[in-house]
C-alpha cells in the first residue's frame, strides 16, 4: 500500500514543532515518520543525554516500551539489531519512538533504568531474548527463560522447530534429589 | 538459582528472616507465578518475583503466522478478555498496513471491547474480593461474565478464545439476536454493580484489608511506565480512549475514572465505576449502530470475502485464492509501526515489522501485566503476609500475558 492510506492522526502542527525542535537540538538523529507516527534513529553516545533531554525538556515522561529487533536477513537493513524504545507524554500526549542501532560484537546499550525504573524488567527481558547487554542495569538476569538456558531465543538465527533445549537440561529422579 | 544468590548475599545478617514460597501453584496467585518472600514474622521484608512458568514463545510464533492467524495467539495472551486483544491486534496490524475499518466494524469492535472490559473488571474486581473473603461477591461478578460469554457464542461461536477480527473486519457480522442479548444484559448489569457495591464499598472488613496497601504515588506509576486502572487509580488521568481516539471512541460520551489514593481500595473502586462507563459506551454503540458491511470490501484486497462470493463470483475466488495463498497474501510496507489500543488491564500495544510478506518480521506485544509485576516487590513490601493476596488481586496479574 501506498502513503495515501495512512490511518489514525496525523502529525499535527505543534507537535511537529516539537520534533523539529528535538532535531534542532540534536543534529545526529535521523528522524523519519511512518503513518504519522515519527521515529529517530540516534548513536549510543547521544542515547542517554537524548533520552534525558526528552524526559526532562520535552515532558516525554513515560517509558512505554523498550523492545529489540534483530534485522538479519531484512532486506536493505544495515545494522544486526534496532532496540527500540517507545516514549510518550502523559500530559501531552506526545509519542516518540527511538531506535538504537548495534551491531555485533559489541551488543552493549546503556541502561534506562536510571531514568525510568519501568526499564528494569523491559531490559531484562531485552537480554534474555536478543542478549543485548544494558550497561548500568541493576540486576540483569534472566527474566522468562531458565539461567540454565543458553540461546537468545528471539534472534532470527534460533530456529522456531528443531530438539529443544529442554533435552539439555539436567534430569532429576525421586531420591537423587 | 538467581534467587539463591539474593539469599546468599542477604543471609549473614538476616538469618532470623524466613523464606517463604508463594506459589507458583497456589490458589490466590489465580495463574502461575512465584514469589520468593522473606518474611520478619508476618511483615513482608522483600518480595522477588520468579516469573517465566507459562513462557511459550508467542512473539516468535508471530513471526511464523499470518497478521489473520496470529489472532488466535492473542487470544491466549490474556484470556481474561480475549476480545480487547483481538482488536488490539488487528488495530495495529490495520495501522500498518494503513486500512481504515468500514464504520460499523469500528461500533462492534468498540462493543466487544467494552463488553471485554466489563467481563475483565467483574473478575479482577471479584478476584480480589474472594482473595480478602468475600465469596458471594465473586458469585455475583461470575453470573454476569456468563452472560457476556452467551453474548460472544452468539456473536462468533466462541465463548472463551473468540479470534473475532479478521483485518479489515470481523468473522462475523453482528445480529439482532446478539443486539437483543447485549440490550438485555445492559439492563441486567446495573443491578449486579449496585449489590456487589453494596456489599463491599463500605464493608469494614474489606476496607481495612485495602485501604493503605499497596500504595503507589503518581510519579512512580508514571516512572514504572503502568497504565490503565492502576495508573489512573494513582492519578495519572492517561486514557488511550479519550488521549488518542482510536476506532469509534472519540463519538461516545463517557468519563475517564480516576482516583488520588493509590491503593488497593483506589484500583478496586476504578475498575467498579468504570464498568458503568463502560456499559454506557456500549449502549450508545448499540443504539447507533451505523448498516453497511463489516469489511471493508474486495476492492481494498484485503478483508476475506463472504463465503457465498467465494463460491458463486469470480472476483470472490480470486480475493479469496490471493488472499490465502503462501506466496501471495495481504500487502504490507517494509516498515514498523506501534499501536496502542486501551485494554482493560492497561495500554495493550504492538510494535509490528513488516517486511512486505503477509507473516510479521517481528510482532512485539507490550503487556501491561508483565510492567505491573514488575512493580509487586515495591507495592508489598513492609506489609504483612495477608495483604500480598489483596496487592496481586489488585494489580490483576494474568500470567498467560505476563509470560506470553
Amino acid at each position: 500500500m501506498t502513503e495515501e492510506h495512512t490511518t489514525g492522526e496525523q502529525t499535527t502542527e505543534p507537535e511537529q514543532k516539537v520534533f523539529e525542535q528535538i532535531a534542532a537540538q540534536f543534529p545526529g538523529l535521523a528522524v523519519s515518520a511512518f503513518r504519522g507516527q515519527t521515529r529517530v534513529v540516534v548513536s549510543r553516545d547521544e542515547l542517554i543525554t537524548l533520552m534525558q533531554t526528552l524526559r526532562d525538556e520535552y515532558s516525554f515522561d513515560m517509558l512505554v516500551d523498550v523492545t529489540c529487533v534483530d534485522y538479519l536477513n531484512y532486506r536493505g537493513a544495515e545494522d544486526r539489531f534496532h532496540v527500540v524504545y517507545q516514549l510518550a507524554g502523559t500530559d501531552s500526549g506526545l509519542r516518540l519512538t527511538v531506535c538504537l542501532p548495534l551491531n555485533e560484537p559489541d551488543l552493549n546499550a546503556p541502561s534506562m533504568t536510571a531514568l525510568w525504573s519501568g526499564a528494569n524488567w523491559m531490559e531484562r527481558e531485552v537480554w534474555d531474548m536478543f542478549g543485548i547487554r544494558f550497561e548500568g542495569h541493576p540486576d540483569l538476569r534472566r527474566i522468562l527463560l531458565p539461567d540454565a538456558f543458553e540461546a537468545h531465543p528471539l534472534r532470527k538465527d534460533y530456529p522456531l522447530q528443531g530438539r529443544g533445549e529442554r533435552h539439555n537440561f539436567e534430569v532429576l529422579r525421586r531420591g537423587e534429589g | 538459582m538467581a534467587v539463591k544468590t539474593i539469599e546468599e548475599k542477604t543471609h549473614q545478617r538476616q538469618d532470623y528472616l524466613w523464606t517463604l514460597n508463594f506459589g507458583p501453584q497456589h490458589p490466590a496467585t489465580h495463574t502461575t507465578l512465584r514469589i520468593v518472600l522473606k518474611l520478619d514474622g508476618e511483615r513482608v521484608v522483600d518480595a522477588v518475583p520468579d516469573i517465566g512458568y507459562l513462557h511459550s514463545g508467542f512473539e516468535k510464533i508471530g513471526e511464523h503466522l499470518d497478521y489473520n492467524q496470529y489472532v488466535t495467539v492473542t487470544d491466549r495472551m490474556n484470556y481474561i478478555s480475549p476480545m480487547s486483544n483481538n482488536v488490539g491486534w488487528h488495530h495495529a496490524v490495520e495501522t500498518l498496513m494503513g486500512v481504515e475499518p468500514t464504520p460499523r466494524c469500528k461500533y462492534v469492535r468498540v462493543i466487544v471491547s467494552e463488553l471485554a472490559r466489563i467481563s475483565d473488571h467483574l473478575l479482577s474486581t471479584g478476584a480480589i474480593g474472594l482473595d480478602v473473603g468475600a465469596f458471594t461477591f465473586f458469585l455475583y461478578a461470575f453470573y454476569q461474565r456468563e452472560l457476556i460469554y452467551d453474548i460472544f457464542e452468539s456473536l462468533c461461536g466462541a465463548r472463551f478464545t473468540n479470534s473475532y477480527t479478521r483485518v479489515g473486519g470481523a468473522s462475523h457480522d453482528i445480529t439482532d439476536i446478539t443486539i437483543e442479548k447485549i440490550r438485555a444484559f445492559a439492563k441486567g448489569l446495573p443491578g449486579t454493580i449496585q449489590d456487589m457495591e453494596r456489599l463491599l464499598n463500605k464493608n469494614r472488613i474489606f476496607i481495612d484489608r485495602t485501604q493503605g496497601v499497596g500504595l503507589l504515588s503518581k510519579a512512580e506509576a508514571i516512572a514504572s511506565s503502568s497504565s490503565g486502572p492502576i495508573a489512573r487509580a494513582s492519578g495519572v488521568t492517561r486514557d488511550l480512549r479519550k488521549d488518542e481516539p482510536y476506532l469509534a471512541y472519540q463519538d461516545f460520551d463517557f468519563k475517564v475514572i480516576c482516583s488520588h489514593a493509590g491503593d488497593c481500595y483506589a484500583r478496586y473502586h476504578v475498575r467498579m465505576e468504570e464498568m458503568k462507563e463502560s456499559l454506557k459506551i456500549v449502549e450508545q454503540a448499540v443504539e447507533n449502530l451505523p448498516s453497511g458491511p463489516i469489511d471493508i470490501g474486495q476492492e481494498a484486497r484485503a478483508a476475506m470475502p463472504e463465503k457465498m462470493d467465494v463460491y458463486q463470483t469470480i472476483e470472490g475466488t480470486i480475493t479469496q485464492f490471493e488472499l490465502v495463498m503462501q506466496n501471495r497474501g495481504l500487502e504490507v510496507p517494509s516498515e514498523a509501526s506501534y499501536a496502542a489500543t486501551e485494554a482493560p488491564n492497561g495500554e495493550l500495544g504492538f510494535y509490528i515489522v513488516g517486511d512486505g510478506s503477509n507473516v510479521a518480521y517481528r510482532a512485539r506485544c507490550r503487556p501491561p501485566s508483565f510492567i505491573h509485576f514488575a512493580l509487586f516487590p515495591q507495592l508489598i513490601r513492609g506489609h504483612t503476609l495477608s495483604d500480598v493476596v489483596a496487592v496481586l488481586g489488585s494489580l490483576n496479574i494474568i500470567a498467560a500475558e505476563l509470560d506470553r
